[in-house]
């Protein structure tokens, strides 16, 4: 059997002014069948304005042993959020 | 019986009969994801009916929309024959479907501004529908069409098979004409010409032979089918005239 | 130097050993503080080839479930009835599509999968081996079947591993209407016409025992459990899951005046559950062994189905590859 089909990865934006959001894959052997395979399989109930469908070949990820080097520095610097910071008492709107 | 009752009650009868050939296809797809796309087609073709019969069932009083899909005989029903014609493979299926979705998107263009402000609703919701449809048969089409030489063989096939079919789509009887002249219905001749274009765009595209015009069938509008209206509705009726009384 | 060879392979296997049994604690951490494990992480090979069991076979099931289903739609009885049947067995497939998915993270391509079901390697659940022979088993198989999938899949969606858990909560959203589309059939056909009623009691007798089965086997025979249990791939036991659902179902027949073929069936206010009768366990291995009313009639669907669609999927593979060389021409 010769033939098998890409996977596509889908994204779908709910509704105007959302971020699309990752919802799972399709096979498919092109772009336009990827397109209509992820809106046949994934907003049957109301639950699409707009998809996004990438080849999963096409898709970077970083690795789990790179995870330390690349998020946990970002775990030791708290002045980056606003709760570090004391205000002082009475302040509005700040 | 009114004109606009019958006019009503082809084209759900249309919708009713080609929903029910593609629902046969549930779990007999070429891949899953197909197989859920027919689905949906097929859903969209019983809505569609689903809106007209109900439409029909208000003109004349006396039947509801379920008695008008199950207690009819097939000369009572008006569907193109276009519609009844079997699934047999998915060639004949897409060129089937192709043929009809062309139809259907310019008839329920025209339709959206009839005067009559129920079949002018049906028929806007109904264009929608049709869109996605035309080009999910079109999109087959062309692969197959150009995919391997035994796709094309067997889409050029299905093309000769069904090709008589197609005359009866741009027919006008009485009951048509009179309507039209009343701004509720369609020129169903006016559409050939459009509907030649989308042809002969697609078939290039699917590098296919447009079939010559020989013998045209005619008939289904009132009520003559070919040999697979019957058994079709026979098991789509069984149950509903086995146990006359129940409800369901 | 042969001495030496072998005590250095000693010591590599050895290293290798506890090296595995290191991240294999980790990994066991990980799975008793309730973190997800996901397709990059590493897992015991055990545990993947679990896992890989597990899930196409509930793919397969939902798949192969299409048919008996499938089964009724051009003779539903009403224009209502049969858009609903069709949109369920349409759910089903789309829940095969999320399932192959989930599998497919593990390693294993669906034609593999596939491949496995014709050839009688995969199962699927043993209830879709039985006929439906009538309109009400519609909905004896939306009310007890899908009834007794929502308790199996309400469960799963706490299961460890990460797709598989997602694609149990996007499943059960969609499993709840499937439920109620069954009960309705067979409360409106309770109350109906004397040859209604019939119909719906005689497809509640045939379907009562072949769902309750669906669970599997009684714990103290089931050798998987205990692996699945402490990987957390399952979270409830087969007998906790199936007393769950008979717990659930009695008081639904009652309502709607149907009777359970179970003459053993009685509330015990002690335990706080029903007891209800043995299930003829000959029946239940017979069937899963391939020896059931309808098993070779689904595969021979499945299998020629699949090979009637090669000239489509070629078709479309040969134009996507002509689309692609145009393309960089």
């Amino acid at each position: 059997m010769a033939e098998n089909s890409d996977v596509w990865e889908v994204f779908i934006q709910n509704k105007n002014g959302l971020a699309h959001k990752h919802v799972g894959n399709v096979h498919a052997y092109d772009k336009v069948m990827a397109l209509e395979n992820a809106r046949e399989l994934y907003t049957r109930r109301n639950e699409g304005s707009c998809i996004w469908v990438v080849k999963a070949t096409d898709i970077v990820s970083s690795e789990s042993e790179d995870s330390e080097a690349f998020f946990d520095p970002s775990n030791d610097k708290m002045y980056r959020h606003p709760t570090f910071y004391t205000m002082p008492k009475g302040s509005k709107h700040i | 019986m009114s004109s606009l009752f019958t006019y009503t009650l082809r084209i759900a009868d249309s919708s009713l009969i080609l929903g029910q050939r593609m629902a046969e296809w549930c779990s007999k797809g070429p891949t899953l994801e197909e197989d859920i796309a027919m689905s949906n087609i097929s859903l969209d073709l019983f809505g569609q009916s689903n809106g007209f019969y109900e439409y029909a069932a208000q003109l004349d009083g006396s039947k509801s929309a379920n008695k008008l899909a199950f207690r009819r005989n097939e000369r009572e029903f008006f569907n193109h024959q276009l519609a009844e014609q079997e699934n047999g493979n998915f060639g004949t299926t897409t060129v089937r479907n192709f043929l009809h979705d062309a139809f259907n998107l310019l008839f329920y263009t025209q339709l959206s501004s009839s005067k009559d402000e129920t079949l002018a609703a049906l028929a806007a919701k109904s264009l929608k529908e049709v869109k996605y449809h035309l080009r999910h048969s079109s999109n087959w089409l062309i692969r197959l069409g150009d995919g391997t030489n035994e796709s094309n063989a067997r889409s050029q096939e299905a093309l000769e098979l069904l090709w008589q079919y197609t005359g009866e789509l741009f027919e006008m009887d009485e009951i048509d004409n009179e309507l039209l002249n009343l701004g509720i219905g369609v020129d169903n001749t006016a559409l050939k010409t459009q509907w030649d274009e989308i042809l002969n765009k697609t078939l290039k595209k699917a590098k296919l032979n447009r079939p010559e015009d020989g013998y045209m069938a005619t008939g289904g509008k009132k009520g003559m089918h070919t040999e697979y209206l019957g058994f079709l509705l026979a098991e789509m009726q069984f149950l509903q005239r086995a146990y006359p009384d129940a409800k369901w | 130097m042969r001495q030496i060879s072998y005590v250095l392979k000693y010591n590599l296997i050895n290293l290798q050993y506890k090296f595995y049994k290191m991240t294999e604690e980790n990994f066991q951490k990980r799975i008793d503080a309730e973190k997800k494990i996901e397709p990059k992480d590493w897992m015991p090979t055990d545990y993947r080839k679990h896992l890989v069991r597990q899930i196409s076979q509930h793919a397969h099931s939902e798949v192969i479930g299409m048919q008996p289903e499938g089964n009724w739609i051009s003779r539903a009885p009403s224009l209502r009835a049969k858009m609903i049947l069709l949109a369920k067995v349409q759910d089903e497939a789309g829940h095969g599509l999320y399932l192959y998915s989930a599998c497919e993270t593990l390693g294993i391509s669906r034609e593999e999968l596939v491949q496995q079901l014709h050839d009688g390697k995969a199962k699927y659940s043993s209830i879709f081996n039985y006929p439906t022979l009538s309109w009400a088993d519609m909905g004896a198989i939306g009310w007890l079947v899908d009834g007794a999938a929502i308790v199996n899949q309400v469960s799963l969606q706490r299961t460890s591993y990460g797709p598989y858990s997602r694609g149990m909560v996007k499943i059960c959203k969609e499993e709840s209407f499937h439920q109620r589309q069954g009960y309705e059939i067979m409360a409106e056909m309770a109350k109906g016409t004397k040859e209604q009623k019939e119909m719906a009691q005689d497809a509640l007798n045939r379907f009562w025992w072949p769902s309750i089965m669906m669970f599997g086997p009684q714990d103290s025979d089931s050798p998987r459990t205990r692996n699945a249990m402490k990987w957390k791939i399952k979270r409830q036991t087969n007998d906790e899951l199936r007393q769950n659902f008979i717990d659930k179902t009695v008081g639904q027949a009652e309502i709607i005046g149907l009777i359970i073929p179970d003459k053993d069936l009685k509330w015990n206010k002690e335990r706080g559950h029903y007891d209800f009768g043995e299930m003829d366990w000959n029946e239940f291995w017979n069937v899963v062994n391939g020896n059931g009313p309808c098993n070779k009639q689904r595969l021979a669907h499945h299998r020629r189905v699949h090979d009637e669609g090669e000239w489509v999927r070629n078709a479309a593979k040969e134009y996507a590859r002509k689309q692609e060389l145009v393309k960089s021409n």
